[in-house]
């Protein structure tokens, strides 16, 4: 498996670090409430099929990036830095 | 008061040569990591050039100028090698002395590209690796800066606790690669 790093270039799988899933990027306001808290903290998809991790280029250039891959066919649709994700400006 | 003696992070280990590689250790002098803080790194980068004579690098890129070197060292981050880093700088970014951190031993030879290809997944041929470009990366299981410095020499650097780890991995690559040419 490669991860396509938008600073360094396609890297083997063992330079990254698995954080979780992307919404971990999407933090709620500190006054969101119990409910969405409760949602980011404990909640998370499942998917059979594509989904968006979070992953870290450990042994590289140390960015965190947003990964969008399918658990089925190991597929990796996209990879982009988390900073500049859906997630980070939801 | 103790008499102190500094050494250096291969000491006892280097040089060594197997067949037409050798390795061997390099002393950069001042090094200080140069991480601008959000949105001045072209502040920075200027600071640097006026300076020093080197611009912050792009990424996977070292750039030379006289006695200084910009090596890119990460995302947002560069390893200012040589010159101690004008004051000015430490208003726009996060600087760290980094002069003891490092082993940074030096690979050269005909075949020291063969060498490296067995402990890092970088593309080195010459057409995609060329002087002045650098990677981090992993070499085996340790985190490493590698940079091509010459047609057939490249430098490596890995932390400063590592260097024995280093050699032996080098040194070890190096005896399989030499007992390939003379078999």
């Amino acid at each position: 498996m490669r991860i396509n790093c938008p600073i360094c270039g396609e890297r083997d799988r063992r330079e990254f670090y698995y954080v979780g899933a992307a919404q971990n990027v999407a933090r709620p306001a500190p006054d969101a409430g119990a409910d969405v808290w409760n949602d980011y903290l404990h909640n998370r998809e499942n998917p059979a099929g594509r989904t968006r991790d979070l992953w870290q280029h450990e042994s590289g250039c140390a960015a965190w990036l947003v990964v969008t891959r399918d658990t089925n066919t190991h597929e990796i649709f996209s990879v982009e830095l988390a900073s500049k994700s859906e997630e980070a400006t939801r | 008061m103790v008499n102190l003696i500094a050494k250096s992070p291969c000491d006892g280990l280097l040089p060594v040569t197997i067949g037409n590689v050798t390795l061997s250790e390099r002393d950069l002098g001042r090094m200080t990591s140069v991480a601008p803080y959000k949105g001045e790194q072209k502040a920075v980068s200027a600071v640097m050039k006026d300076a020093h004579g080197v611009a912050f690098p792009s990424p996977n890129r070292m750039t030379t100028k006289g006695g200084a070197q910009a090596l890119w060292f990460g995302q947002g981050q560069a390893l200012l090698i040589g010159p101690d880093p004008d004051v000015s700088l430490t208003a726009k970014a996060a600087m760290t002395d980094q002069s003891d951190a490092w082993a940074v031993v030096e690979l050269k030879g005909p075949k020291a590209a063969d060498v490296l290809a067995r402990l890092i997944s970088i593309d080195l041929r010459p057409t995609e690796f060329k002087r002045g470009h650098t990677a981090r990366c992993d070499l085996l299981h340790m985190m490493a800066s590698v940079t091509k410095t010459g047609a057939d020499s490249f430098q490596i650097m890995v932390f400063r606790a590592m260097a024995k780890t280093l050699v032996h991995d080098l040194t070890t690559a190096m005896e399989s690669v030499h007992a390939r040419v003379i078999a």
